[in-house]
């Protein structure tokens, strides 16, 4: 039974980071139908960001708490802002091309992007040190629940919340929702559509900060590679889930999260991404729509 | 006021991408030895390189779409400029035989080492040509080629490990066995849409690799399988020059014969089943083409292909592993079909020679090469989609005139 809860929490914190990677790609594909290939890219500037500004100010003597905070905001802002360029750059000359186009301009960007960290920096694993403090009301839980995992846990539950609000209940969710449903329509009503598609990049692109650095601390090591694995394993929770659909993502996170973890608890460590890539596949050919997509009528 | 604009616009740019690029590019941190550098030099480079680029940019985007404008009048007589170079029989002939000449010529007049590149080239030819069946005339996505590629190499090496079986007995085997493999992904998956259909191609690519470095007693796990032998000639036994020459002029065989099927493919009623397909699903269903039917002939026949070619890379290298099928083959496989453009024969042969050889002779490019693939990707989808070569085929215009009131209209 311990075993059992100790998976189960194993899976709830992978489940909430591949959540906070899969919400860009659902967002994204919601209101431009992309595959934004690069976003796993994002996700891990996002941490080289917060690695390299944590070292920098850690040597610069500065105390534990104001490093964290720094290097996470700076990380969120420079993924935002790589996000919002490679947008730019790569997928809005795209717009109205045929529907490879953007697509392999996609992949061309995540593999630039990817070998642009590893020239810049290094090919090596580097180790990320663990900036997230010890909660000391998480004690008498510990063999439960570690602190990291629990602060991971904690964050996705409130920014999954914040998001709702925004797309809820702002204009500018509003605007994106509207967007998502039809682009010319909103173009019509008033709704700046390049500025929307914009926001969605900056919004998807600061949520895989956000995981990123909870990730690096949690695993404690980064390189340029992981954004590619992360970035194929949260577009399968999203397309678990109905890409498109935000609680969909969440929830095809979730399941994602616990799968793997439970497939390599009981079965085999061996073939941790195999159970990943094996669970995308057969939804693809089973319930393409996802778990709560609504499936839709090609247009013509 | 114009210029004083864009010289405003590309100094934010330089700012921009200066500031974008600084943790990356400037600091580079050692966590194990506590160290810093700071390299500000890069941030002067990346500060003129965008301002320098930011203008080429706007040149070439403002160009592209003038030129969307213009298009629907005159397509027919705006064929570009290598084009018409290689459809000028005369020329095309003269360049033919040139061609043939050095190709026969090179393995006697260079290195073996100079012999070797050329064979990975025009292996990277046949894999060009190969995909470009799957994605450039029927339109599909392929991100996990490698895997078939994988699958060949793997057929040879195990088959040959176990039974001893030559060269010449696993070609076919190999290009079978990718076959099936092929038909076994395609049969439920191809009923997809397009960019779903890349994504599962992708994780077949890397179960396929995955499942290749952990079952160990399968297939050695990722320390792979060595002293695969060489193709035999007729039973001679070759030294190791003799061998490499072989193998080029097996190579250049090779290309051949996928030019002439892929050529062949290309006029035949399937290939413009595919040609439809890529154009437009719905329609080319409604015209009666069997979609299923013609998309997994696509898939079939390319990875037949790189089976194929898998085969020739095992005995090529005497040795594989996992680790010679990651992504980022089937990546570089995959732009050598975008810049030479989807379904052009010569286009593809062109693009592969660039990008394998580039980086072979530009030493200090190597380093760069799979940062230069994914621009090339990018910038060719952005600015010229169709690849170096169009690839034309024939079309008949319908010429309608207007004074006669529609009465008659003469196809041209």
């Amino acid at each position: 039974m311990d075993y059992f809860v100790e998976l189960f929490v194993g899976g709830l914190t992978r489940g909430s980071i591949y959540a906070l990677i899969a919400l860009g790609y659902t967002m994204v594909y919601g209101i431009i139908e992309l595959i934004n290939f690069a976003h796993g890219e994002i996700y891990m500037i996002g941490a080289f960001t917060a690695l390299i500004v944590a070292t920098v100010l850690a040597m610069s003597g500065m105390s534990g708490i104001s490093v964290l905070v720094l290097a996470f905001l700076v990380a969120v802002l420079y993924s935002a802002c790589h996000g919002f360029t490679v947008e730019k750059i790569a997928y809005k000359p795209l717009r109205g091309a045929s529907r490879l186009s953007p697509l392999i301009s996609a992949i061309g960007m995540s593999i630039f992007l990817q070998n642009y960290v590893m020239l810049a920096q290094t090919s090596d694993f580097l180790p990320f040190p663990n900036l997230l403090p010890e909660l000391p009301f998480m004690e008498p839980y510990a063999h439960i629940m570690g602190s990291t995992e629990f602060i991971i846990v904690a964050t996705t539950a409130v920014v999954m919340i914040l998001l709702t609000i925004l797309i809820k209940f702002t204009r500018i969710g509003k605007a994106m929702r509207a967007t998502a449903q039809d682009r010319n329509m909103a173009m019509l009503v008033g709704v700046n559509v390049n500025r929307i598609i914009s926001m969605t990049f900056i919004i998807g692109s600061s949520l895989a900060a956000v995981g990123g650095v909870l990730i690096a601390s949690h695993i404690g090591r980064i390189n340029f590679y992981i954004g590619f694995i992360a970035g194929i394993k949260a577009f399968t929770a999203a397309v678990l889930g109905g890409i498109g659909s935000i609680p969909g993502a969440v929830l095809g996170s979730l399941v994602l999260g616990w799968t793997e973890s439970f497939a390599t608890g009981y079965v085999s460590s061996d073939y941790e991404d195999v159970f990943a890539f094996a669970l995308l596949v057969l939804i693809l050919i089973f319930r393409p729509s996802g778990l709560l997509g609504r499936s839709t009528t090609q247009k013509v | 006021m114009k210029r004083l604009a864009e010289l405003r616009e590309s100094i934010v740019i330089a700012f921009w991408f200066m500031f974008l690029t600084f943790p990356i590019l400037v600091i580079q941190v050692n966590t194990i030895e506590k160290t810093i550098i700071w390299r500000w030099q890069n941030m002067f480079y990346v500060g003129i390189g965008s301002f320098v680029l930011s203008f080429v940019w706007r040149y070439f985007i403002g160009k592209a779409a003038s030129g969307k404008r213009n298009t629907g009048e005159g397509t027919a007589e705006k064929k570009s400029f290598l084009l018409r170079i290689a459809r000028d029989a005369r020329f095309s002939r003269g360049a033919l035989l040139f061609t043939a000449v050095v190709a026969i010529a090179f393995p006697f007049l260079s290195s073996t080492y100079q012999v070797n590149i050329m064979t990975t080239a025009l292996m990277y030819v046949v894999l060009g040509l190969g995909l470009n069946i799957v994605v450039g005339q029927a339109g599909l996505l392929h991100l996990g080629y490698a895997a078939f590629y994988a699958v060949g190499a793997y057929t040879y090496a195990l088959l040959y490990q176990h039974f001893g079986i030559g060269f010449w007995t696993a070609l076919p085997l190999g290009a079978l066995m990718a076959m099936i493999f092929g038909l076994l992904l395609g049969f439920p998956v191809l009923r997809l849409r397009g960019d779903y259909l890349a994504i599962v191609t992708l994780g077949f690519g890397e179960i396929t690799r995955l499942v290749l470095e952990n079952w160990s007693e399968f297939s050695s796990g990722p320390s792979g399988i060595s002293e695969i032998p060489r193709p035999g000639f007729f039973g001679l036994e070759l030294n190791l020059e003799e061998a490499t020459i072989y193998l080029y002029f097996l190579m250049i065989a090779f290309v051949l014969f996928t030019i002439f099927v892929t050529n062949r493919l290309q006029n035949s009623r399937i290939g413009r089943a595919w040609l439809a397909l890529r154009e437009d699903e719905v329609a080319c269903e409604a015209m009666g083409v069997n979609k299923t039917m013609a998309k997994m002939t696509a898939f079939a026949l390319g990875s037949t292909w790189a089976g194929m070619m898998g085969v020739v890379f095992a005995a090529k290298t005497t040795f594989v592993n996992p680790a010679s099928f990651t992504f980022l083959e089937s990546a570089m496989i995959l732009s050598i079909v975008v810049l030479g453009g989807m379904g052009s024969t010569l286009g593809v042969i062109l693009a592969s020679f660039l990008l394998i050889l580039m980086p072979e002779y530009l030493r200090a490019f190597s380093d760069y090469r799979m940062l230069l693939f994914g621009t090339i990707m990018v910038v060719m989808m952005i600015f010229r989609p169709q690849g170096i070569i169009t690839n034309i085929r024939r079309t008949y215009e319908y010429h309608f005139d207007r004074k006669q009131n529609g009465a008659s209209g003469t196809p041209a």
